[in-house]
Order: structure tokens, then sequence, then C-alpha cells
């Protein structure tokens, strides 16, 4: 039976892609902060015909309690075969800018706290010799823009952490997958107004991320097209792209 | 995302703010929080106003699609508002379950399916939706949670079951499922000449087959009024084989004018129609296209442009409903409003539990006009006159136009269900009906 470790597994995309894996009767150990979030979500994968389902409290900014849950997954030589990394939150920009404890405390969540997290996944993973870690980053981490600064910088360090992570395994058995959504119908999202066009739904990103872990791909833009729109806003000239303000 | 919400047939055009309901514990805050009054929204599948709120603030129960528990042994369902028939069927199929009541589409949600109180094409045999809900998670500004069932604060159930959203937000449902041996469905379809042809086929086949319904030829007239295409159903036995259908479409954006139109409509129809066998013919399908042949193409509702449409469906008792839906057809066929989509259904005597419901003992007639031809303006009063004479009335989940009065009149219980409306709550349809 395949087991799956989800670390933000009340995220929209997180559990949407739980419920592929529920439906091929996985075992399933679920993370986050919201216990009682966690108990509506394992209840639902539950119905969808997940085989064994456990929950752990988890704020991803204890180191200690990174080590707790770390040690409770692998405990009795047991093994995990995707890890899946979503948690992460959206900055107010302007609150950051205003209040340095806010830019740190939102770094430290989205990319601080990843970085140890996965790299604890990474040496786990390597000792069994096998298995896939996939880490939501963002198409925001592709390039800094005026709009979203202090979200893109801490995405691009798990991005490049991942790339990185994912060279130096090669050949362990172990692969890593760095994950770039594009505009997803999620909380984090409801207050934007974004163009409806562009806006994705979780069931197809969730779609997409599964197909990615079962190919071994290196990274995954979702939907596909974010791919060549990154494109397109990496090649953008510097004195153009500051006036852009995108 | 900030959009605007739609109702289905886009008309009225009034969007609404959707404030999005991801859990069922942030539903009492969302409540507070919203613009009052305002109203569960759930899928967008009502045809009218039935889903906007007068505050034009929505709580949009959608993304709080869970299921909560599932018995495969007693075939008991229990989910949030915000799962869609066809989730819960994609689900239950495989384990040998169905959903006792199914509507025209699979994209309602559950909330949505219990506050309309739905029926599907066996109502002669299973009622409504409310008949097969067994209990319900109730969240009221004036209260605390309640569960509410045919035992347990049964007034309120009663009020809920077909009550429009108005008693409170819906936010989990449990409902018994009923056993299927197989995907597949067995249908036989005729198609008949005359409007009796419809009333002698439904007599003689509806008791014997689960499903039973019929597209009429709306724009038929002299010696072909009435002609249509009539479907019975039954699950299929064990061991049969069917497949889904393909990759659904959609209809990516709105286009300037409308594609379902006089032509286009006088086109179709008969040549649909033609195609029908005269006699008898059996054949196996699978049971998402016999279902809801139109999910496959997604966002339909926009190829009546931008102006939208409506969907003028009533219920007629058995003892006017020959000559009165005759006298409809006729109105129909002489005003030369075109309509694609006509559908002619008998139903049973099975009661609801909900004060509101619509179906009644008899034959219900469903016509769909493109909001281009204005049909509020000479069509729609010949038509409710023929309605309020023959004693029907008309089903408010399709409804953005029918006279207060005779909504009063046919639906004596709205009184009851008004006094156990949450405050914090309204709907555009029932300010306009209630005034």
């Amino acid at each position: 039976m395949t087991r799956i470790l989800i670390i933000g597994a009340t995220s929209t995309i997180a559990s949407h892609c739980a419920r592929l894996w529920a439906a091929r009767e996985a075992e399933i150990v679920l993370a986050g902060r919201n216990m009682s979030k966690l108990e509506a979500v394992a209840a639902d994968l539950a119905a969808r015909g997940a085989q064994r389902l456990t929950c752990h409290g988890l704020d991803v900014n204890d180191l200690a309690a990174q080590r707790l849950l770390m040690e409770a997954v692998f405990a009795d030589g047991k093994t995990v075969d995707i890890a899946l990394v979503a948690h992460g939150e959206l900055p107010d920009e302007a609150a950051c800018d205003a209040d340095p404890g806010t830019a740190s405390g939102h770094f430290t969540t989205n990319a601080t706290s990843t970085i140890a997290l996965v790299s604890t996944l990474a040496a786990r993973l390597r000792a069994q010799g096998k298995g896939t870690i996939a880490v939501i980053s963002s198409v925001a981490g592709d390039r800094g823009r005026a709009s979203n600064a202090h979200y893109g910088a801490a995405k691009a360090a798990v991005s490049t952490f991942c790339d990185g992570l994912r060279a130096r395994l090669s050949g362990s058995g172990v692969h890593v997958l760095t994950i770039k959504p594009g505009m997803v119908a999620t909380p984090m999202t409801a207050h934007l107004d974004l163009p409806p066009l562009l806006v994705a739904s979780p069931t197809r990103v969730a779609r997409d991320i599964c197909r990615a872990i079962d190919r071994k791909k290196a990274t995954l833009y979702t939907p596909w097209w974010w791919g060549w729109i990154m494109f397109a806003i990496r090649l953008v000239p510097e004195p153009l792209f500051v006036r852009l303000k995108l | 995302m900030k959009h605007g919400l739609l109702s289905w047939g886009r008309y009225p055009a009034t969007p609404q703010r959707a404030r999005p309901v991801y859990w069922r514990d942030d539903i009492r805050q969302a409540l507070f929080e919203a613009a009052k009054p305002t109203l569960p929204f759930g899928n967008g599948r009502a045809y009218g106003d039935g889903c906007y709120a007068p505050s034009g603030e929505v709580l949009h129960m959608r993304p709080a699609d869970r299921f909560i528990s599932a018995d495969w042994q007693c075939g008991r369902l229990r989910a949030e508002a915000g799962i869609t028939l066809a989730e819960i069927l994609h689900l239950c199929v495989p384990r040998g379950w169905f959903l006792p009541v199914v509507p025209g589409t699979g994209l309602a949600t559950l909330g949505g399916a219990i506050a309309n109180d739905v029926h599907g094409k066996n109502h002669h045999r299973r009622g409504t939706f409310g008949c097969h809900t067994l209990s319900i998670d109730l969240i009221r500004s004036d209260s605390s949670n309640l569960t509410c069932s045919r035992s347990e604060n049964a007034e309120l159930f009663a009020a809920t079951v077909g009550g429009l959203g108005l008693t409170g937000v819906i936010a989990a449902a449990e409902i018994q499922l009923m056993p299927i041996q197989s995907a597949a469905m067995a249908t036989i379809t005729q198609r008949f000449n005359r409007l009796e042809d419809f009333f002698a086929l439904s007599s003689r086949l509806d008791g014997a087959h689960e499903y039973g319904v019929a597209w009429v030829d709306c724009m038929a007239s002299g010696r072909n009024r009435g002609r249509g295409i009539y479907i019975a159903a039954d699950h299929a036995g064990p061991g049969t084989q069917a497949h889904p259908a393909r990759l659904a479409l959609t209809v990516p954006f709105t286009p300037p004018v409308a594609l379902i139109n006089g032509l286009s409509t006088r086109a179709f129809n008969p040549l649909h129609w033609h195609l029908a066998p005269a006699r008898e013919r059996r054949a196996i399908t699978h049971y998402a296209p016999y279902f809801h042949p139109l999910d496959r193409v997604l966002s339909w509702n926009r190829l009546y442009g931008r102006k939208g449409f409506q969907q003028f469906q009533c219920v007629l008792p058995d003892s006017t409903a020959q000559d009165g839906i005759a006298e409809i057809l006729r109105a129909v066929s002489v005003s030369g409003l075109a309509s694609f989509l006509t559908v002619l259904k008998r139903f049973g005597d099975m009661v609801s539990p909900g004060l509101l419901s619509f179906p009644i003992k008899g034959v219900t007639l469903a016509i769909d006009f493109a909001q281009a031809d204005k049909p509020e303006r000479a069509l729609f009063p010949v038509l409710d006159a023929i309605v309020h004479r023959a004693g029907g009335r008309l089903y408010p989940a399709k409804d953005a136009h029918m006279p207060a009065a005779h909504f009063q009149s046919a639906y004596p219980h709205w009184r009851h269900v008004e006094r156990m409306r949450d405050p914090a709550i309204n709907s555009s349809l029932w300010e306009r009906l209630t005034r």
C-alpha cells in the first residue's frame, strides 16, 4: 500500500490531491495546524476510500514539533512513498513593508520552515532509498514582481532549494518535484480580484500534481500554460519590467 | 476569487458578491459578517432569482464539499452542503449505490437539492429528494446549531425541505441511497405523434419502469402539436457494461447573440423527432449520459447569449392535466416563441415532507425560452392564467416571473415558512412572491 505524508493537509490543493490518493486506497498521514479541520479532511478521505488515516497537529514554524512529527511518521521502520509539502500563506505586502517582524514571520512560514522540513524528509527518504518529495512552490518565485515581492522571495527560495536537492539526490532513488501553481481558487486567493479565466480549479491542479508525481517530473507548472507566461515574464527587459509594476 | 455569481438562467442579471464558505465551522461567522439579508448559494443551478440575496451578497457554499461519513452496508451518506450530486454518484456507483432522486443536472449541490426539494424522472416511484433526506444540519443566526429530521425539530425539517434556503444555512445532510447492480441503464425509446399518445404511453410504461420522461417538440403545430419522444429506463442488471461519456466540452464565453434561437430550434426540433424510433427501441447506456446529457457541455446556458433565458415549469393536477397541457402547447406555438428544451413528465402521489415542495400528483411541463424573446411580456401572462385556472402551480426553483398572488394561493404553507425564516436570510424571489 502506498503511504503518503501531507504537510499542510487542510490546504485546498493538498486536500484535493489527497482525494485522488484516497480513491487509490492509499494510507495517508495528515499534518496541519488546525486539528478540527484536519479531522474534517480525514473523514472526507475515509469516505473516499483511504485505507488508513492519521492526523498530527503541527505548527510548521516549531522545529521541535517538526522533529516529533518525523519520529512519529517514520517510527518502527515505516516508510513514506510520497511526501507533499503544501503549507503556506499569502502575506499582505503592505503589512510586510510596514513591519519587519511581519515580513520575517511570513518568510519563516513560507520558506525557512519548508526548507527545514524538506531537508529532514530528504534525509529520511534517502535512508529508505525511495520515494518522492513534492513541494508546492509558486510561479511567483520565478521573478520578483512589484505586487508580491515578499511572497515571491520566499517561493524563490523554496524553488531553488528543491532544484538543488533534486540534483543532490539524483541516483539515490529519491525524487524531488517542484510544483509551481498559477492562480488557483482557494481561501488564499478568495479576497483577490483575479481574472476568472486565469484562475484554475483546485481539482484540476491536484490532477496535474498527482500525474507529475507518478511521472517523476522535475518541475510542474499548473495549469501548464503558466510555464509559457512565466517564460515571457522572465524575458521582459529590466527597464521595462520595473515600469510594468506587475 | 471575487466575481459575480449568476443564476443558471442568467436572468435577472444581478451578479451576486460571493462570500466563500470553506469549512462548516466558518458558516456561523460568515452568516454574521455578510451583508443582510444574505442567502446560501450552491452551484448556481437555480434558474431565476431564487439564488439571489436582496443584499447582493451570498454565502457561497460550493467550496464546503466534503463527505462526513459513508456507511456502505446501509447506503447512508452524510456530506457537506456544497458537494454536487455528480460527485456523490461518482463515489457511490462503484460501491453499488445510487441517489434515489436525480434531477436533470448532476451539478446541483446537496444543499440546493434539499432547499428546492428537487425531483427526477422517477418521481412516480420515489417522490422528491426530501423523501430520502434523513437529517439536516442547520445553522441559524438566531439559535445554536440544530439537527433537523422527521423526529427532531420536525417542524423546521418540514420548512427546510423545499424551503428555498430561507430557514437557515444547510451545513450538511444525511441521505439514504438506493442499491443498484450496475452503472448501466436499460432504456426504451419511442416517439409519439400527439399529446394524447404521451398520456397513453406514460400510463402504460411509467408503472412498469423506474424512470419515465418525454421531450416535446414545442414548436410543432397543427396535427403535429404535442409530438415528442418518450424515454423509459431502469437500472440494468448485474454484469451489464456501459462506459461513461468522453471528455466534457465547455462554452468558454458568452456569445453576443443567442445561438439557441428560433432559427436553430426550428431546424433542430423536427430533426430530433424524426431521428427517434417510431417503435419501442431498447438500448443500454451509462448512467451519466442518460441522466445528465447536458452536463457534458459545461456552461451551456451561455448559448442563450448575454440576456440569458427563463424556464417555465408548471405542474397540473391529473384532472386538468391533459387539457391544460394542450392549451399551454397551443399558446406557445401560437406565440411563435422557440423552445429547444421542453420536458413532460407524470408525477406520482408520493408526498414530500417539505411544506413548499413543488410536485403534486399530476403532470409537469418545463419549457425554456430565450430572454431575447421577452417571454414575460405576452406569453407568460397567458400561460400563468392557464396554470392558475387548472389548479396547478409553478416551480420556484425555475422561476423569475410568477405573480405573487398565484404563488400565495398555490402554496398555502408559504406563511408558515415565512414564520420559520431566519431573520438574517432572504431571497430576491421570496421578497417578490411574498410582498
